[in-house]
């Protein structure tokens, strides 16, 4: 009896040990140069099908984020503890090795409702390893009770109600590791794109109240060297009518475009570059003309053609969905409508 | 009783052969130097799969077989030899792919490609960017359409790259360039086919280049050697043509406009378009109904203070032309034609030059137009800039000889993947 008592004592203290190991980050898991089958295997969620993450892992938004099929996204990032990232003005802060960006890709049955019936889709992960930063997308199963990592990618067919009522049906892609690449990417090393000063500059709602995310970063110690607030850029939410056309155009093209489109892109052979601080006109499209753009150009002999958006390259392959014409190349099956108007009213007003 | 024996065997044997074909196939072997694609299953998965995970300095072979691909490749990893079963046995149709602009995309150094082909794609069909050593070896690529305006622009597409090798390759249809190399260093285009694309060959904004053996046929423009402005690599030069064949470039242009392939007329032998250093020798031009040479400066209005539009320092000598200048096309027929009369003379340079002084004495010696051909090679000096000086004497210079000369020889170009 007493023996018994003891096993199942064991037993219980066992399940307890497993659960409170669970509740943390798996480093070695992170850092294993094998990538986990299962997303659960890197503990970087306390109710993964919720998403709520694990103590450490911390959510955050983007001011301006990247189009993806209206895909809903939920981004968290973990800073190994006693360590932090570095902040930087301009660029991606200097994530510690063993950092991780956390991205989950979704879709609510109807967007007019967005936190309800919401199925998950793919999980992709950047971790900062000894050799470098590493990407794997994990794809939800249909229980929505974990993840399988995907290699090559794949494609799945994702129905949605969107904003207006319609129903929608798209061809979601989950990116293969060099497709990531295809963005991902800074001076041929694979990079993270998001976190950079100027787009996680705002609020975010953490425990119950509204906090900058920078300072919250700052306060948890998983970011040094953050400046006095006032000397923080910060980028125009695209719909912020308040803010200047011109600004909102611009940082829209540099969130959705300037990974690539900048000198040290994948984007480069264009000598288009489309970074928020981007001066040269030329360069970042006034009355440039195209390279190698192929079909692309759609019969047209700038990128930007003032005051005449239908005339104008950038606008023509922003509204495509031919893969040999299509900008982005990659990350989306249909016309961010929204960001097609605003960038159309800025070359309209453009003299 | 036999036939029953028979039975039982062919019963146990199916599943046994099916056994060890998948067991051989579909297993991808890492770590080791030879990774066998599966044709079995889901391919695009199998080989994409191979690309990513493949140990560097593997070997991938694809099997034998024609394989619809919906998504675009990509390579990063050094060191891999992609080989076929041939550029007519192992061919990969893009003609229903939903997302990426390129059938292959090849990011890691040291890479070769070998005896396959890429047909159809909606973009670009391989392209190479940013690699160091990249060889492309009796590819083919093709859009089996024929030459229209919704193929893909590039059919070889080596951009930013060094050491690059094109060696036996077949391309056709492209809608901007067959075998196109851009921004790069070091290349060796040779043995190969262009034919029904817009641009046969083009060279754009290169340094250090050989074109030779190649044969480019019933494009609109057989080989361009090409400089343009505002591009992180300019200054193209030092280029060598010879001995390819450029004959009967018959295709109407079918570029999109905008493109600087547009601007090319129908029946161009060969382009040399700004750029500096650059030798043409041992070619067979014929039947290129606009002219079998053109050598012009940047056409279009441009806001870039480092970039020059000149042709400078050429030098074409002892190649063979045969009829040409027929039926002239374009800017050929509107400002050459009336100019020098059709036919349109073997080799047209369009005479801009840097400034007055040069206009009237002509360029310094080293940005000299040297041309050095056999007897009855025809030949115009338009001399638009001095035409622009003094417009009432725009006559052209027809006098060959007053170009005559030598340069020193350029130095063949030596590839890292060919030392010994």
């Amino acid at each position: 009896m007493l023996l018994r008592s003891a096993c199942f004592c064991a037993v219980l203290f066992a399940v307890i040990v497993s659960f409170t190991t669970r509740a943390d980050v798996d480093d070695a898991a992170l850092m294993s140069a094998r990538p986990a089958r299962q997303l659960s295997a890197y503990g970087l969620f306390e109710n993964a099908p919720k998403q709520t993450p694990t103590a450490g892992v911390v959510p955050y938004d983007l001011q301006v984020p990247l189009f993806t099929d209206y895909a809903e996204k939920y981004r968290f990032v973990y800073v190994p503890n006693g360590t932090a990232a570095t902040y930087d003005d301009t660029e991606v802060f200097a994530f510690p090795v063993g950092s991780v960006l956390v991205k989950t890709f979704a879709y609510p049955a109807d967007m007019r409702a967005a936190d309800e019936n919401v199925r998950l889709i793919e999980t992709r992960l950047l971790i900062h390893q000894e050799k470098g930063w590493n990407a794997w997308a994990y794809v939800w199963n249909e229980d929505q009770t974990d993840a399988t990592l995907k290699v090559a990618g794949t494609m799945t067919s994702v129905d949605f109600v969107d904003d207006d009522g319609i129903p929608q049906s798209i061809n979601y892609i989950v990116p293969n590791k060099n497709q990531c690449k295809g963005c991902h990417s800074l001076n041929g090393k694979l990079s993270p794109i998001g976190p950079k000063a100027r787009n996680l500059n705002k609020d975010f709602g953490y425990d119950g109240s509204n906090w900058n995310q920078l300072q919250w970063w700052q306060d948890k110690g998983i970011l040094k060297g953050l400046p006095a607030y006032d000397s923080i850029p910060v980028l125009p939410r695209i719909n912020d009518e308040a803010a200047p056309l011109d600004h909102r155009a611009r940082a829209y093209l540099d969130i959705n475009c300037a990974h690539c489109h900048r000198v040290e892109g994948p984007g480069s052979t264009s000598g288009l570059f489309l970074t928020y601080g981007e001066q040269n006109p030329t360069t970042w499209g006034y009355e440039k003309r195209p390279v190698a753009a192929g079909r692309g150009s759609g019969g047209f002999s700038y990128d930007i053609a003032p005051g005449d958006a239908d005339s104008s390259i950038i606008v023509h392959r922003m509204k495509s969905i031919d893969p040999g014409v299509m900008m982005p190349e990659v990350g989306r099956t249909t016309v961010h409508a929204e960001g097609l108007a605003l960038i159309r009213a800025w070359i309209n007003d453009m003299k | 009783m036999f036939s029953y024996k028979g039975e039982a065997m062919h019963h146990f044997l199916k599943p046994f052969i099916a056994f060890c074909l998948t067991v051989t196939s579909t297993t991808i072997v890492f770590g080791q130097s030879a990774i066998d694609v599966s044709a079995e299953g889901n391919f695009t998965e199998n080989l994409q799969e191979a690309l990513i995970l493949a140990e560097p300095d593997s070997v991938i072979q694809l099997p034998a077989g024609r394989f619809e691909l919906a998504t675009a490749l990509s390579l990063d990893v050094d060191g891999i030899t992609l080989r076929g079963a041939g550029m007519n046995e192992t061919v990969l149709s893009f003609k229903g792919q939903v997302a990426g602009s390129e059938g292959l995309l090849v990011t890691s150094d040291r890479v070769r490609l070998e005896a396959f082909a890429i047909e159809d794609t909606p973009g670009d069909g391989i392209k190479a960017k940013g690699v160091d050593q990249i060889s492309m070896v009796n590819v083919r690529v093709e859009w089996t359409n024929g030459p229209v305006a919704t193929n893909g622009a590039y059919g070889l597409y080596p951009v930013e790259s060094t050491n690059v090798l094109i060696d036996g390759a077949l391309v056709k249809g492209a809608s901007d360039a067959g075998i196109y190399v851009g921004q790069s260093q070091h290349i060796i285009v040779r043995n190969s086919r262009a034919e029904y694309n817009v641009a046969g060959i083009e060279i754009e904004n290169c340094y250090f280049a050989d074109v030779h053996d190649n044969v480019a046929t019933h494009n609109t423009g057989g080989i361009l050697i090409f400089d343009l402005p505002n591009l992180p690599q300019m200054g193209g030069h030092t280029v060598r043509v010879f001995d390819n064949q450029s004959f009967a470039n018959d295709t109407v242009n079918f570029a999109p406009e905008g493109n600087i392939v547009a601007t090319v007329p129908r029946g161009t032998g060969l382009l040399v378009m700004a750029n500096n250093n650059i030798e043409v020798f041992g070619n067979e031009f014929s039947e290129n109904a606009s002219a079998n040479v053109l050598l012009a400066a940047y056409p279009r209005e441009y806001n870039d203070p480092s970039y020059n539009p000149l042709p400078r320092g050429v030098y074409v000598h002892d190649n063979t032309y045969g009829r040409a200048g027929f039926d002239p096309d374009m800017q050929v027929a509107e400002l050459i034609a009336p100019l020098t009369g059709v036919p349109i003379p073997d080799i047209v340079w369009d005479g801009a030059v840097d400034g007055i002084w040069s206009a009237f004495f002509g360029p310094d010696e080293e940005d000299r137009i040297v041309i050095r051909e056999a007897e009855g090679v025809t030949f115009a000096d338009l001399q638009f800039v001095k035409g622009m000086i003094l417009p009432w004497d725009v006559s052209p210079n027809f006098n060959i000889s007053e170009y005559a000369g030598t340069r020193a020889p350029i130095m063949p170009v030596k590839l890292a993947q060919e030392a010994e």
